[in-house]
């Protein structure tokens, strides 16, 4: 590497994306160190996908500069793209021949050659678990095999950066948890990753810093556990109510909200969140006014959701509706 | 960014692996289909015939149907094939996650087209040959004109498929477009002797006339000053047609 180990793998200096008149993404500035995993995160239609897509070169921005390891994107897209892996958010697989054969056809377009490419293709195989069904055809095998396919074929050239659009979007719980460990893993042997995920669970696990988005706009940025004490409390109490909150926010909850051990208090739809260092003392003045709207109180940690919802005053699920 | 050559033809690979997988099923008819139009119309209709441009019919025929050979077998892959895997596979999104450029592509296309025309037009000409309808040896230059003939519907069609907002866009280029060209392009009759002079210019104009002519003049060995126009107007299209294929496929992949 002739890099310094402390020089970011990618580095956004004020991009913009315009479609037309639409603006898509909007005066970014992002920093990727080396070794990190980093997440965006935002509702669908919130700019990730088009930042990626100006990371990795498919697109130029509009303003702003994009570097990846060093090199401005726009001008260099062969030398970026020769050290980066990346997986798009729908497969594109070869539906009609095996997963070893789309290994190898897409090792070619990395420019290998027998005896390398077999050997890579093997390996890829073994690392992702994908032998048991490699001389299968690619639409007859599942959801969870086709991205494990996937996240392969994106390692073809051992990339130092691993970028991955929404990589569980789809899946079934237990063959999330399986992909998570393999991002781990890669992670371990020293990859840098950038995922896309609308999934703040996800994010919690997998990153070690995560950048918010919200209408093209970072509005949040930093570790998923400094977001939380920054923007809210390490606990949330969730009470639900039968009408809409509204304007006519029911007394008891009125009462707690204005306690001074809550820190922040929201309501959406039949739903309100008061946030606090702790919870408990507001669970017991709610008992002890006997409860009157006869609310279904839960207390939970805070989350990343939780810290969305008070940047952008609106859940995933409405931001993307 | 210049082209990488390695990377177009890794493009190629990719379409070659795909097509060796399949080829017995679309060759063994691509041989038949000549076979079919050499009696049915060659023999069949030409029985009716006394000679046409002074030759028999059929062998009046031959050197045509190689060039429509040629042209069916690469506009079925610049067109739906290309556009199936642009907009439905994601193939080409797929590609440019690896240092492959939307220039690359583009020529590993046409490289791509260029082998099926030379692959389909040669199996025509094969069974031409096995017909005896080959005059002399001179015909053995409808060999070079077969690629001719595939790069220039290769750039036609490319360029077509980059443009067009949907799949259902190719009905006009099939049934408005190549259709004509086989009836009208000096396959099935001499223009020459059946249009007039004002018409014969506009006739120049179109695509097919200039691949069927070369060969013509090959299978009669009877080579002019005409046949340089004839691969001027095929290169020069071609050019300027890829051209704006390079700003279309640039435009639509990377926007």
């Amino acid at each position: 590497m002739n890099q310094a180990t402390d020089e970011p793998v990618v580095r956004l200096e004020g991009v913009s994306k315009s479609f037309g008149d639409r603006t898509v993404v909007c005066g970014v500035d992002l920093v990727v160190p080396r070794g990190c995993c980093f997440g965006l995160l935002g509702p669908n239609g919130a700019g990730k996908t088009t930042t990626l897509r100006m990371i990795y070169g498919a697109t130029a921005p509009s303003r702003g500069r994009v570097e990846v390891f060093g090199h401005d994107v726009t001008r260099e897209p062969r030398a970026v793209r020769a050290r980066l892996g990346m997986t798009l958010q729908e497969d594109a697989l070869l539906e009609e021949v095996s997963p070893r054969a789309n290994l190898r056809i897409f090792g070619r377009h990395h420019l290998l050659r027998d005896p390398e490419l077999s050997k890579r293709v093997e390996e890829l195989l073994d690392r992702l678990e994908l032998r048991s069904h490699a001389d299968l055809p690619v639409r007859a095998l599942s959801g969870g095999f086709k991205r494990r396919l996937a996240i392969a074929r994106s390692l073809m050239n051992r990339p130092e950066l691993l970028v991955l659009d929404e990589p569980t979007t789809g899946l079934d719980p237990a063959v999330r948890q399986a992909l998570w460990s393999s991002i781990r893993a890669l992670r371990r042997s020293g990859t840098t990753i950038l995922l896309t995920t609308h999934y703040m669970e996800e994010a919690e696990r997998l990153c070690d810093r995560v950048a918010i988005f919200a209408e093209g706009r970072i509005v949040a940025e930093g570790s998923p556990a400094e977001l939380i004490r920054c923007h809210l409390a390490a606990e949330a109490l969730e009470l639900e109510h039968d009408e809409d909150g509204g304007s006519k926010i029911p007394a008891a909850l009125a009462m707690l909200a204005s306690d001074p051990a809550c820190v922040h208090a929201l309501t959406i739809g039949s739903r309100t969140i008061l946030y606090a260092a702790d919870v408990a003392p507001l669970l017991a003045r709610l008992h002890q006014s006997q409860n009157p709207d006869g609310h279904r109180a839960i207390a939970r940690p805070a989350n990343l959701e939780d810290v969305f919802l008070r940047l952008t005053g609106s859940s995933i699920a409405e931001q993307a509706a | 960014m210049r082209l990488s050559p390695r990377h177009a033809f890794s493009v190629w690979q990719r379409n070659a692996t795909m097509y060796g997988r399949t080829w017995k099923f679309t060759l063994l008819p691509n041989f038949f289909e000549p076979v079919f139009y050499l009696t049915s119309i060659g023999i069949g209709v030409g029985s009716y015939l006394q000679t046409m441009g002074g030759v028999p019919y059929a062998e009046f025929l031959a050197p045509g149907l190689i060039c429509v050979a040629a042209m069916n077998g690469v506009s079925y892959e610049v067109t739906y094939n290309v556009f199936v895997r642009m907009n439905f596979e994601k193939a080409y999104d797929a590609m440019l996650t690896t240092p492959i450029l939307p220039d690359d592509i583009l020529a590993g296309e046409l490289l791509w087209a260029l082998t099926r025309s030379t692959l389909y037009g040669s199996v025509f000409f094969l069974a031409v040959l096995l017909f005896g309808l080959t005059p002399g040896p001179f015909a053995a230059g409808a060999l070079l004109v077969v690629p001719l003939c595939g790069l220039l519907f290769g750039a036609i069609g490319l360029t077509y498929t980059m443009l067009i907002p949907g799949i259902e866009m190719f009905s006009f280029y099939f049934t408005l477009f190549l259709t004509p060209l086989f009836l009208f392009s000096d396959v099935f009759f001499p223009i020459d002797e059946r249009l007039s002079g004002g018409w014969l210019l506009v006739a120049e104009m179109l695509p097919l006339l200039h691949p069927v002519r070369l060969t013509r003049a090959f299978f009669r060995g009877d080579m002019g000053w005409l046949m340089l126009w004839d691969v001027v107007y095929i290169l020069g299209v071609s050019a300027l047609l890829l051209a704006q294929a390079r700003r279309a496929i640039r435009k639509r992949l990377t926007t």
